[in-house]
C-alpha cells in the first residue's frame, strides 16, 4: 500500500500556491486602484474576480509566438525555470506544524538555492530573446542578483544561529518565546530588501523596467509563456512573504486562531506590503542599486552576523 | 506693452552700411543684408555690439514667390530670417536676407550659434535653401525619401492634389533601403579602439518618449557615448495649414501645436496676429485670456509632473495628476463646450463671455489644488529614491542653456530669472502679481522645482483674476475682430456688410509681418505671421519651445546611463507635436 499522505500534501500546496498566485493578479490590480483613486477591474463577476478567469483563458488561447531571431529552445526553457525553481521552493515550506512536503534539515539552504536558479531564467531569457532591451534587462537582473544574493544568505544566518537549525520548522518552533523580528530586526529589514530585490518588483524592477526598456527581459515573450514569467513572480512574491512569516514572525504561532490561519495572515499581510511598495516608490538607477548593496547593505550583514554571533556567544 | 526698443538707427551704425533697415508693425529692428554679409553681421551682432544678441532665438524662410505686395522690398524668390534675442536688451532683432532660386544657398551660421543646427537643416528640408558649411545638413521633418520641399509655393498642401499614392516594388525597397540604419549617416561612430559600441533604438514607439519620437543612442554599456534625436514622425505640416487657413479658421489648428497647453496656443498666436492688425483686446477679454491661459499651464505642468515621476519608476503620482488635471477640464469644458483643445479665443477676444457661476469654479480648484501640491511635494518631491534619481543628471549652465536657446522653465532651473510674461509683459500681466521661480544647477531635480512652484504661482494669478475680473465687453471693437459684432446688424446696411464679409470671408489684413513671443507652458512659443494683404496668412512660423530643447538633448545625457535619459527626458517637458508642429 503506498502512502498517499505526501502526495495529498503536495496536491494542496499546488492548488494553494497557483490559485494565490493567480488570484494575486485580481489583488494586486484592485489594491494599485484602491490607492491611485481608481476602480481596477470591476467588470467580469462579482467584485471583477472573474477576471483571474478571463486573464488566464486570453494568455492560454493567444497565440504563442517564438520570434525567428530568438535562440529557440532557451526561449521556451526560459519561463519554465522560474516557475519551477519557485514552486520547488514551496517543497520545504511549512504551511502549519506538519504539514510540509519536505521537512528538510537544511530548509533555508535550499530556499536560497532555489531562488538564486531563478534567475537564471531572467538572464536565459533576455539572451534567448536576441533583442537589446531583453538584453540589456539581462544583464541587469544578473548584475542585481549578484549583489543582493550575497546578503540575502548572510542576513538570515542571524535567524539560523538563534534557532540552532536549517530546518524550518524548528526555526519556527524557536519563536514560542519571542518572534525573531525583534532579536533579529536588522536582520528582518535586511532579507525584506534582498527579498523584493529577489523577485524583482518595484523599486528593484530593473530588469523590466517599463519606462526604460520597454518591458526588459520578457519584452519578446507573449502569450503563456509571458504568463508563465507573471506566475512565476507572484509565486516568488508568496514564497518570500511566507518565508519572512516563517523565519521572523512566528510562522502558524499565534492565539486563538488555527495555524494555517495565522499563516496565511502574516503572509498575506507582506503580499500587500510588497504591492504597496510598487504603489509608492520610484525606481533607483542600476549603479545605484549596486552601490547600496556593496557599500552599507552587505557590511550590515556581516556586522549583524557578528554582533548575533557574539551576543549568542556570550549568553551561552 | 513693449519695453523701449533700440532704435533701428543705433543698430544700423553697429552693423555697418551694409544694413538695410525696415519698419515693421512689431517694432522688432530689421535688416536686409546679402547672403555674404550674414555670417559676419551675426558674429558681430554676437560678439561685438554692446549689450549683444547672445541668444539665437528662431530661423526660418519665405518663399516669396507667389507674393503681390512687396512694399518695395527685395524681388528675391526666397527671404531667409534670422530671429536673434538680446537679454541684455531685453530686445530682438530680425534680419533677412534675399536669395535667388538659382542659387538658393547662405553661409551656416552653426559655428557661431550652434543651436541653429536644427533649424537650418528645417529650412533646408522645408525649402531647399542650402546652408554653406553645415556640419550635417539633411532632412530633419520629412522622411528622407521625400520629393520637393514642402513649404515651397509650389508644393501641393493637400494630399489630393498629390495624385494617388503607389507603392510599386522598386519604391517599397528604396524606402526601405533609405530606413536601414548607418551609424556614420548620424554622425555616430561604431566604436573605439577597444570596443563595440551598442546601437539601441529608442522609440519611435517607446513608453518613456511620451510620443512617436526616435532616440538612436550609441552605448558603451548602459553608459551613452551619444544620442541623436530623430524627430519628425509627429510632422503634420502646422505652417502650411497656416497658409491655406483664413486667419481666423487658423486658431484651431493652433490648440493642436502643444497639445497640452490648450488656449496658450491660441493666446501665443493671437498676440502675434493682434500685433499684427493692431487690435487692442479690452481689459475684460485680457483678463479672462489670462486666467484661462493660466489653467492651461497648471494642466499642462499636473501632466508633466505625473508623467515625470513616471519616468523615474513612480507609479502612482500620475494617476492623482491626472484626477486633479480632470478637475481643471471640468472647469474648461464648463466655460466652452471642450476639453483638451478649446480653440476659444477669437481675434479681439474670446469666443464667448464667461458662463454664470465661473467664479465659484474656478474659486473651488484655486483652494482645492495647493493641498494636493503640498501631497505630491511629500510623495515625489520629498522623496528620496525620486531625488537620488534627479539630482546632478542632466544639468546644464546658464552659459549653455543660452547657447542652445534653451526657454521657459528649463531656462530657470538654470539660475537665470527670465519670464516673458516679466520682462515683455502681454496680455495683462503687467497688472498682476506673482514670483518666478528660479532653480539653481539646471538639473532635472530643479527643472521639477521650477515646475512645481510656477504651478502655484499660476494659482495665485488665477486668484488675483477672479477677484480683480473687470466688467465692460470681452471683444474688441475693432474692424477685424472676428466674428464680427452683430449687435447692429440689422440697424444699418454698413454693418450688416461688414459683418456679412467678416464672417464669410474672414478678416483681410493689410500686408505687414509681425512677430511676438508668449511664456507658453514649456517655454517660449513665438509665431510669425506674414501678411500678403489677404484673408489669410501668407506664412505661418512657429517657433516652440520643445525644438529647442530637444536639439539640446545630446549634450544633457552625454555620459550619463539609460535610466538618466528618461529622467531627463521626463523632465525637459516636451510635447511631440511641439517639437515637429
Amino acid at each position: 500500500m503506498i502512502n498517499l499522505y505526501p502526495l495529498l500534501i503536495i496536491a494542496v500546496v499546488l492548488f494553494i500556491v497557483l490559485n494565490l498566485a493567480a488570484g494575486l493578479i485580481w489583488v494586486e490590480r484592485r489594491l494599485l486602484a484602491l490607492w491611485q483613486d481608481r476602480y481596477g477591474p470591476n467588470r467580469v463577476g462579482p467584485f471583477g474576480l472573474g477576471q483571474v478567469l478571463a486573464d488566464s483563458v486570453k494568455l492560454f488561447l493567444k497565440e504563442d509566438w517564438i520570434p525567428p531571431f530568438a535562440d529557440k529552445g532557451v526561449f521556451i526553457l526560459a519561463p519554465g525555470i522560474i516557475v519551477a525553481t519557485a514552486i520547488l521552493s514551496f517543497a520545504v515550506i511549512p504551511l502549519a506544524p506538519g504539514f510540509v512536503v519536505a521537512d528538510l534539515n537544511i530548509g533555508v539552504l535550499f530556499l536560497l538555492a532555489m531562488s538564486s536558479l531563478g534567475v537564471y531564467s531572467v538572464v536565459l531569457a533576455g539572451w534567448a530573446s536576441n533583442n537589446k532591451y531583453s538584453l540589456l534587462g539581462g544583464i541587469r537582473a544578473s548584475a542585481q542578483m549578484l549583489s543582493y544574493e550575497v546578503f540575502m544568505g548572510l542576513s538570515l544566518l542571524g535567524v539560523v544561529i538563534l534557532a540552532g537549525s536549517f530546518r524550518l520548522t524548528d526555526i519556527v518552533e524557536a519563536q514560542r518565546k519571542v518572534w525573531f523580528v525583534i532579536p533579529q530586526f536588522p536582520g528582518f529589514v535586511l532579507f525584506l530588501i534582498a527579498g523584493v530585490a529577489e523577485t524583482r518588483r518595484l523599486p528593484f524592477d530593473l530588469a523590466e523596467a517599463e519606462s526604460e526598456l520597454v518591458a526588459g527581459f520578457h519584452s519578446e515573450y507573449s502569450g503563456m509563456k509571458f504568463g508563465m514569467f507573471f506566475v512565476g513572480e507572484y509565486i516568488g512574491v508568496i514564497l518570500i512573504s511566507v518565508a519572512i512569516s516563517l523565519l521572523y514572525f512566528g510562522g502558524w504561532l499565534g492565539p486563538v486562531l488555527p495555524p494555517g490561519l495565522w499563516l496565511a495572515i502574516k503572509t498575506m499581510t507582506f503580499i500587500c506590503l510588497f504591492i504597496l511598495m510598487r504603489a509608492g516608490l520610484p525606481r533607483p538607477r542600476f549603479d545605484q542599486l549596486m552601490s547600496w548593496g556593496w557599500k552599507y547593505l552587505l557590511p550590515l550583514a556581516l556586522l549583524n552576523l557578528l554582533v548575533t554571533g557574539a551576543v549568542v556567544l556570550a549568553l551561552s | 506693452m513693449q519695453p523701449a526698443l533700440v532704435s533701428n538707427e543705433e543698430l544700423a551704425v553697429e552693423l555697418g552700411a551694409e544694413a538695410k533697415s525696415e519698419i515693421t508693425r512689431d517694432g522688432i529692428p530689421t535688416f536686409w543684408l546679402a547672403p555674404n554679409e550674414i555670417h559676419e553681421v551675426v558674429r558681430r551682432l554676437r560678439e561685438s555690439v554692446p549689450r549683444p544678441f547672445k541668444v539665437f532665438y528662431d530661423l526660418t524662410a519665405i518663399d516669396e514667390r507667389a507674393r503681390r505686395n512687396r512694399n518695395g522690398r527685395s524681388a528675391g524668390d526666397f527671404t531667409v530670417v534670422y530671429h536673434l534675442f538680446s537679454y541684455e536688451r531685453n530686445d530682438y532683432v530680425r534680419l533677412k536676407v534675399p536669395l535667388d532660386i538659382k542659387h538658393p544657398s547662405v553661409p551656416s551660421i552653426v559655428d557661431i550659434f550652434p543651436a541653429a543646427n536644427w533649424y537650418e537643416r528645417e529650412v533646408w528640408d522645408m525649402f531647399g535653401i542650402a546652408f554653406e558649411g553645415h556640419p550635417h545638413l539633411t532632412r530633419i521633418l520629412m522622411p528622407r525619401s521625400w520629393q520637393g520641399h514642402p513649404l515651397r509655393k509650389d508644393h501641393p498642401a493637400r494630399a489630393t492634389e498629390m495624385g494617388p499614392f503607389v507603392l510599386p516594388d522598386e519604391k517599397l525597397d528604396a524606402e526601405q533601403e533609405a530606413l536601414r540604419f548607418r551609424p556614420e549617416e548620424w554622425g555616430m561612430a561604431r566604436g573605439r579602439e577597444d570596443t563595440d559600441f551598442l546601437f539601441l533604438n529608442v522609440g519611435p514607439q517607446h513608453p518613456g518618449t511620451h510620443g512617436v519620437l526616435r532616440i538612436v543612442l550609441e552605448l558603451d554599456g548602459e553608459e551613452i557615448v551619444n544620442a541623436v534625436p530623430d524627430i519628425g514622425f509627429h510632422h503634420r505640416g502646422a505652417e502650411k495649414m497656416g497658409e491655406r487657413q483664413t486667419w481666423h479658421t487658423y486658431i484651431p489648428y493652433t490648440d493642436r501645436i502643444d497639445y497640452l497647453g490648450g488656449v496658450m496656443n491660441n493666446l501665443a498666436y493671437l498676440t502675434s496676429f493682434e500685433k499684427l492688425a493692431g487690435i487692442t483686446v479690452p481689459p475684460r477679454g485680457q483678463m479672462i485670456r489670462v486666467m484661462t491661459a493660466e489653467l492651461f499651464r497648471i494642466i499642462s505642468h499636473l501632466v508633466w509632473y505625473g508623467t515625470f515621476a513616471q519616468d523615474v519608476g513612480q507609479m502612482s503620482p500620475v494617476f492623482y495628476t491626472f484626477n486633479d488635471r480632470e478637475k481643471a477640464f471640468s472647469i474648461i469644458e464648463a466655460v466652452c463646450g471642450a476639453r483638451m483643445h478649446p480653440n476659444w479665443f477669437r481675434i479681439g477676444g474670446v469666443a464667448q463671455d464667461l458662463p454664470r457661476g465661473w467664479d465659484a469654479m474656478f474659486r473651488d480648484f484655486v483652494n482645492y489644488l495647493p493641498a494636493r501640491l503640498d501631497e505630491y511635494d511629500r510623495t515625489i518631491m520629498q522623496n528620496l529614491l525620486f531625488q537620488a534619481r534627479t539630482k546632478g543628471v542632466g544639468g546644464c549652465t546658464i552659459d549653455e542653456a543660452m547657447e542652445w536657446s534653451m526657454t521657459g522653465p528649463n531656462l530657470r532651473a538654470c539660475g537665470f530669472e527670465w519670464d516673458v510674461r516679466k520682462k515683455q509683459p502681454y496680455a495683462c500681466y503687467d497688472q498682476l502679481e506673482f514670483d518666478i521661480p528660479t532653480g539653481k544647477t539646471g538639473d532635472c531635480y530643479d527643472r521639477a522645482i521650477v515646475h512645481v512652484e510656477e504651478m502655484r504661482q499660476s494659482l495665485r494669478i488665477i486668484r488675483q483674476c477672479v477677484d480683480q475680473m473687470p466688467g465692460g465687453p470681452c471683444n474688441a471693437e475693432h474692424p477685424l475682430t472676428t466674428p464680427p459684432p452683430k449687435a447692429r446688424t440689422m440697424h444699418d446696411i454698413e454693418t450688416l456688410i461688414d459683418h456679412f464679409l467678416g464672417v464669410s470671408w474672414g478678416p483681410v489684413v493689410p500686408a505687414g509681418e509681425a512677430f511676438a513671443a508668449i511664456e507658453a507652458t514649456k517655454g517660449n512659443n513665438g509665431y510669425y505671421l506674414v501678411s500678403d494683404g489677404g484673408n489669410g496668412s501668407y506664412r505661418t512660423r512657429i517657433r516652440t519651445p520643445s525644438f529647442a530643447h530637444m536639439q539640446m538633448l545630446p549634450l544633457l545625457v552625454r555620459g550619463l546611463m539609460i535610466p538618466d535619459l528618461l529622467a531627463i527626458l521626463g523632465s525637459l517637458d516636451f510635447v511631440l507635436a511641439d517639437i515637429d508642429r
